[in-house]
């Protein structure tokens, strides 16, 4: 039985006022946290307050405001460094989510890295965001794209990794967690392998930073992107921390104000890390936001949020294990609160768009990794992802709203 | 039946349930007890991918009028493609091309077909459109 109480889950709920809104009639039941988290009104009141009484653009001005807001916009970044570990608040470039940051390290570093006949390594595990970018700068550069097997339980293959491995591959760009089956990736041992070898290794942590405290140091890796909007923060902004040894020698992605040193018809010189990779008027009211959540999670504490987690994932595990024909896609010995799953003979879409009217929030389909689904030969799945703020009771829900799917296409 | 009065017939078979689930509940029906496409002809050429669920539509032009078959992976999908298959199929071309898509609105099944379910039916009335729209333009060039 969870150790939290049901008082503190209450107060934790109330934080979100999304949470208390009704669908088809029904109170919200919300498991596709994975998609993208609720917000707390500390968020919400960040992005609103900063329009209403701070707006102004930032590194620009001499002006009161705008010297508040580059301040303010600045203190964000240290936060979002301190809350990774980054040895400092220059390895921190605020993006407009993890894509991006894929995109920007996949563009620069592969611009002056990767060479043809090089290789890089992803895993089938990934989102479409952490190969696709990959992938084509391949084709760019005649260079070959190497994937990591996954196990049958949906664990990386590391011994395959290790093979995988050699003095063409240029960068291994791993998930932290996999958003369609929820493991939780083995990232420090997948970093001493390739530093082994001296090769860096890009973490796409847009599951990552949401479930547990995550230490870039300690991990070890070079990169690490983030989307705020899966921790609590805003849609529309993200970051990347990168290893300044790197961000040093990497070119800018895009090209513009605020990256520039000086310019002249004849020569172009670049701003100093992290500006250079910060092209045109940053986001600065989702940093507000983003600031915001890192303040709420801070408060919260990883004790709290993973002692939760982890007990709706046991919990929510043995009730969909107690249900005959569901089949649990993913059974890795490390998982987030994450779960995958399929109802015999019922098709994924015919399932959710039953327990969506129930008021029973899924994600339904391949949730942007077709290659893990056709590894796994199937077209896509359920998938129930949950947030600290779901409480068991939810998870009841849910359980009902397959039984009664059950029994409608029985 | 024209097609207006075949959508009219609709509504009211609709209209009939106020329970979200009697309308599911024989879209289910519908969904399992009509005729499946001919194995042969859930083709590639014939699927039409939502990332959601799969459809495959075939069509056959005979004397003037265009005959539609489908199928989908999904139960529900079925369901709904075969209502569009009552409305659409065995009517000539230029009725097909003149018909109104907006009657899932009014039987409370619009959010099916919305880019955003991105379960296939979308596309399935545009390829109906096209199909009709390449018989036009064949009967006017023979
Ligand atoms: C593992 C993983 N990587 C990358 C992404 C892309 O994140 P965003 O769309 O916020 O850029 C997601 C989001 O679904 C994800 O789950």
């Amino acid at each position: 039985m969870s150790e939290i109480s049901e008082e503190k889950i209450r107060s934790v709920r109330n934080d979100f006022p999304i949470l208390s809104r009704t669908i088809y009639g029904k109170p919200l039941v919300y498991f596709d946290n994975a998609a993208t988290t609720q917000k707390p009104n500390v968020v919400i009141d960040a992005i609103s307050n900063y329009y209403r009484n701070d707006n102004a653009n930032v590194h620009r001005g001499v002006h009161y405001l705008s010297q508040q807001a580059t301040g303010a916009f600045e203190n964000v970044r240290k936060k979002v460094s301190t809350f990774v570990n980054a040895g400092s608040s220059d390895e921190i470039i605020f993006t407009r989510g993890a894509t991006e940051a894929i995109n920007l390290v996949a563009c620069s570093y592969c611009e002056t890295f990767l060479n043809a006949g090089d290789e890089i390594i992803v895993s089938v595990l990934e989102h479409h965001s952490n190969i696709v970018p990959w992938q084509v700068a391949c084709e760019r550069k005649s260079a070959h794209l190497k994937v990591i097997p996954v196990t049958p339980d949906g664990d990386l293959d590391l011994e395959a990794f290790g093979k995988l491995l050699n003095d063409r591959t240029k960068i291994v760009a791993i998930s932290h967690i996999s958003n369609a089956l929820g493991t939780i990736n083995d990232v420090a041992e997948i970093v001493k392998m390739a530093h082994n070898i001296g090769v860096p290794v890009f973490v796409d942590g847009a599951q990552g930073l949401s479930h547990g405290p995550v230490d870039v140091q300690k991990l070890g890796c070079d990169f690490y992107a983030f989307s705020a909007h899966k921790m609590y923060g805003p849609m529309g902004i993200g970051g990347l921390f990168g290893k300044s040894s790197w961000l040093e020698k990497m070119q800018p992605y895009q090209l513009g104000g605020e990256m520039i040193d000086r310019v002249t018809f004849e020569k172009t010189t670049y701003n100093e890390i992290p500006y250079k990779f910060e092209a045109g008027t940053p986001n600065v009211a989702d940093v507000m936001g983003l600031g915001a959540a890192i303040d709420y999670l801070n408060e919260l504490g990883w004790d709290f949020i993973t002692a939760q987690e982890i007990d709706l994932l046991e919990y929510a595990t043995a009730q969909l294990q107690a249900i005959e024909g569901i089949k649990i896609i993913g059974m890795a010995a490390h998982k987030a609160a994450i779960i995958s799953f399929l109802i015999d003979g019922i098709h994924f879409f015919d399932a959710g768009t039953i327990m969506d009217h129930l008021g029973v929030a899924v994600r339904t389909g391949s949730h942007c990794t077709q290659p893990l689904m056709n590894n796994l030969g199937i077209n896509g799945t359920l998938r129930a992802s949950m947030a600290f703020y779901n409480t068991r009771q939810e998870v009841d829900k849910l359980i009902d709203a397959i039984q009664r799917v059950k029994t409608l296409f029985a | 039946m024209t097609i207006t009065e075949t959508i009219d017939q609709l509504i009211k078979e609709f209209n009939q349930f106020d329970d979200w689930m009697d309308k599911y509940n024989y879209l289910i029906e519908m969904g399992r007890s009509v005729p499946l496409i001919d194995d042969t002809q859930k083709t590639d050429a014939n699927l039409i991918t939502g990332c959601q669920s799969r459809v495959w539509l075939s069509s056959e032009y005979k004397d003037g009028i265009i005959y539609f078959t489908a199928d989908s992976d999904a139960v529900i999908t079925k369901g709904i493609a075969y209502l569009l298959i009552r409305v659409f199929s065995g009517h000539t071309p230029a009725e097909i091309v003149d018909a109104e898509t907006t009657f899932l609105d009014k039987i409370g099944l619009k959010e099916h077909l919305s880019p955003t379910r991105s379960n296939g039916l979308l596309s399935m009335v545009k390829q109906i459109k096209l199909y009709a729209f390449a018989y036009q333009v064949r009967e006017k060039n023979s």
